[in-house]
């Protein structure tokens, strides 16, 4: 455990993807998805990333599972079994260990079950690739694991192919595929954005009960601020690869600082439709971070943006008091 | 180790390999139940369980109801008739051939040469394209720059052409020639289109979530990739039977295998003798031979069609 008890730092991490014009063309220019970003995920805690299409939030998450390797900028994991590890310099023994720790859940319940595999397969396949226990200690981890995500009885599931299941059940037999290893972390990548909005409420329960019984704590990659507020203690609002702004859950909802979240949060439906929008305006779309200009990422489209914001580069991510960040210069 | 509560809800009322079986039955049924839709696809299988019956039929007779010395398909020789090639008769029901061989035992024999010789053709070809459509997909870089430019050379080959010049520098007999068969196809088309199904199953979150799993590369490709490229190779292999057995024909046609007896020895003996366009009275040394070629080739064609439109549906709609 490191002095401030963190179970996942981040320092400065980044990640371009090249864009050529075509095959045989050279690189013309570089998508800046994660541009310097820097946060702690405390232990036991679960931080919300929350951000438009296209901003960054599953590329973030691939780097912390290490499904991708960052261009630049650190990645460390304070793990009880591990001790403190850079997640750039694991190899061999020590990577599959750390496959064990944190685990992933991805948006789409239809595209992440392998279609020829049975649930068992499936769930049972983590275990069997690090090796643990044996074969009916297996198999009963599959079905203690299948009740845990409430796939009763587990055995009218076990030898089910997914498309015989719904896709709530799908996603509960991803997160017992992510959970049956017993992680410390999980990257769960929109695991409700693809579900009826019936069953949404359902899984997001079960996952925050689970993170609750079974200690663990979550990057919860969302675009809908709700959801962020319902499952996490912290939220971190990305834009174009940066983040803008982060705090505790509440104060944020509360007090947004930069004039994106301000304007992302005002977005929101609010339920009482007699209550007041306070509409906070936005120009312009989302551009691609290709090779972004060196100033502010939201410039083009903020409305309280002056000379000063032009002619500097994209302000820090600082401390505005209680632990609550924001980067900009105009807060 | 994982800990395991002792509170085991739910017990297994059957071992897990009879619940195993039980599935593979369950998908076997299903998938017999969309080929049936297919009357193409009934024809071929009909017509490959006839040939297979009359790959089956040639020992039996042969022990037990031919006089060798007669009804070899090589070496016998009918003395009580007078003058070779016979029409048919009672005792040789296609008749026999100029060197006085019975047609019918040919004919029999050579079913399960053609059998073996594109089955095994068609096992060469899909064992070589999936391999090497699934590492090229899975790796990229060079591995995969080097077989996929190799498949748009082999592609761009006239096989009948290649295996005749191939067969002045090797003697081809039935199991070479499925090999270098096999290896053309498998190397060729086969592995493009199996590699472009690999690519778009790679991608699959499925994928990633095994390496975040802690699957190696091994892992990945044999329990992920290659079972879902299955089905499309199995499908090739259909194909891969018929232009094998064509394959024969026509290179026993032109005298170059040194094979036993084939349909396509059948023919090339005929057209040796001089009999090839002699005439209606002559017909019986031909048509077997040709018609079965023709058969077999358009069965598994058949089947690999109606096969085509069991599988992609499906793999679309996933
Ligand atoms: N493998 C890749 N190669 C090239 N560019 C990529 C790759 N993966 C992501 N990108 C680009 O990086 C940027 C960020 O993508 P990312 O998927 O992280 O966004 P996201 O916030 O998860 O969006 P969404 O809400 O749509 O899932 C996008 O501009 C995307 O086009
Ligand atoms: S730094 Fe300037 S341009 Fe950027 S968000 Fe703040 S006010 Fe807008
Ligand atoms: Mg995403």
């Amino acid at each position: 455990m490191d002095e401030n008890g963190a179970l996942v730092n981040v320092i400065g991490l980044e990640k371009r993807f090249a864009v050529s014009a075509g095959v045989f063309s050279r690189v013309k220019g570089y998508i800046h998805a994660v541009d310097d970003i820097s946060f702690d995920i405390p232990l036991g805690r679960s931080l919300g990333l929350v951000g438009e299409s296209g901003c960054g939030k599953t590329t973030t998450g691939k780097l912390l599972a290490r499904l991708m390797d960052p261009t630049a900028g650190h990645i460390y994991l304070n793990d009880e079994l591990m001790g403190r590890i850079d997640l750039a310099e694991i190899r061999g023994q020590e990577l599959k260990i750390f496959r064990r720790r944190v685990q992933i859940i991805f948006q789409d319940p239809y595209e992440s079950l392998n279609p020829r595999r049975t649930i068992y397969d499936t769930v049972e396949e983590p275990l069997r690739v690090q090796g643990t226990g044996i074969l009916v200690e297996r198999e009963a981890r599959v079905v203690q694991l299948l009740e845990l995500v409430g796939l009763t009885p587990a055995a009218s599931f076990l030898f089910r192919f997914p498309h015989e299941l719904s896709g709530g059940q799908r996603q509960r037999v991803a997160i017992a595929r992510a959970l049956v290893v017993n992680p410390a972390f999980v990257v769960a990548d929109e695991p409700t954005s693809m579900l009826d909005v019936s069953i949404r409420i359902g899984v997001m329960q079960l996952m925050s009960e689970l993170a609750e019984r079974l200690n663990v704590s979550y990057l919860y990659i969302t675009h809908d601020l709700a959801v962020a507020r319902y499952m996490c203690h912290e939220i971190a609002v990305m834009y174009l690869g940066k983040i803008v702004e982060q705090g505790e859950t509440e104060e944020m909802i509360k007090n947004p600082l930069h004039p994106y979240t301000q304007a992302l949060f005002s977005a929101v439906p609010i339920p009482n439709p007699r209550r007041d929008r306070v509409a906070i305006g936005i120009k312009g779309g989302v551009s691609a971070p290709i090779d972004p200009p060196q100033r502010c990422r939201f410039y083009d489209r903020c409305l309280v943006g002056d000379q000063f914001c032009h002619d500097n580069d994209h302000p820090p991510l600082e401390d505005k008091g209680a632990g609550h960040r924001a980067a900009c210069y105009k807060v | 180790m994982v800990e395991i509560t002792q509170t085991q809800l739910t017990e297994l009322t059957e071992p897990m390999w009879r619940i195993r079986l039980r599935l593979l039955s369950r998908s076997f049924i299903e998938n017999w139940r969309l080929f049936k839709e297919y009357p193409i696809g009934i024809i071929g299988l009909g017509i490959i369980v006839i040939f297979g019956l009359m790959a089956l039929a040639h020992p039996i007779l042969m022990k037990y109801v031919w006089e060798p010395r007669v009804y070899d398909p090589v070496i016998g020789y009918d003395i009580s008739i007078l003058a070779h090639p016979s029409p048919p008769s009672s005792t040789h029901l296609l008749g026999t051939d100029p060197l006085g061989r019975d047609v019918l035992s040919q004919l029999l024999y050579g079913t399960r040469f053609g059998f073996s010789l594109g089955i095994s053709a068609a096992l060469v070809s899909v064992i070589v394209s999936t391999t090497i459509g699934a590492l090229s997909a899975y790796y990229g870089g060079l591995v995969d720059v080097i077989f996929m430019r190799l498949a748009d050379v082999v592609i761009m080959l006239p096989f009948i052409a290649i295996l005749i010049v191939l067969s002045a520098l090797i003697e081809f007999n039935g199991f070479s020639l499925a090999l270098v068969y096999g290896l053309l196809v498998g190397f060729g088309g086969q592995t493009i289109v199996i590699k472009s199904q690999a690519l778009s199953i790679k991608v699959k979150p499925y994928i990633e979530a095994a390496r975040a799993a802690g699957g190696s590369d091994w892992h990945i490709i044999f329990t992920h990739l290659i079972p879902n490229l299955m089905p499309l190779s199995f499908l090739y292999m259909m194909f891969t039977v018929t232009g094998a057995v064509f394959a024969e024909a026509a290179l026993s046609f032109f005298g170059l295998l040194n094979i036993r007896m084939s349909w396509g020895i059948m023919i090339n003996t005929a057209q040796a003798a001089g009999y090839l366009l002699a005439g209606p009275e002559y017909l019986h040394l031909m048509l077997p031979a040709g018609l079965a070629i023709t058969l077999l080739c358009s069965s598994f064609y058949m089947v690999g069609r109606a096969l085509d439109e069991v599988v992609n549906p499906r793999l679309r709609q996933r």
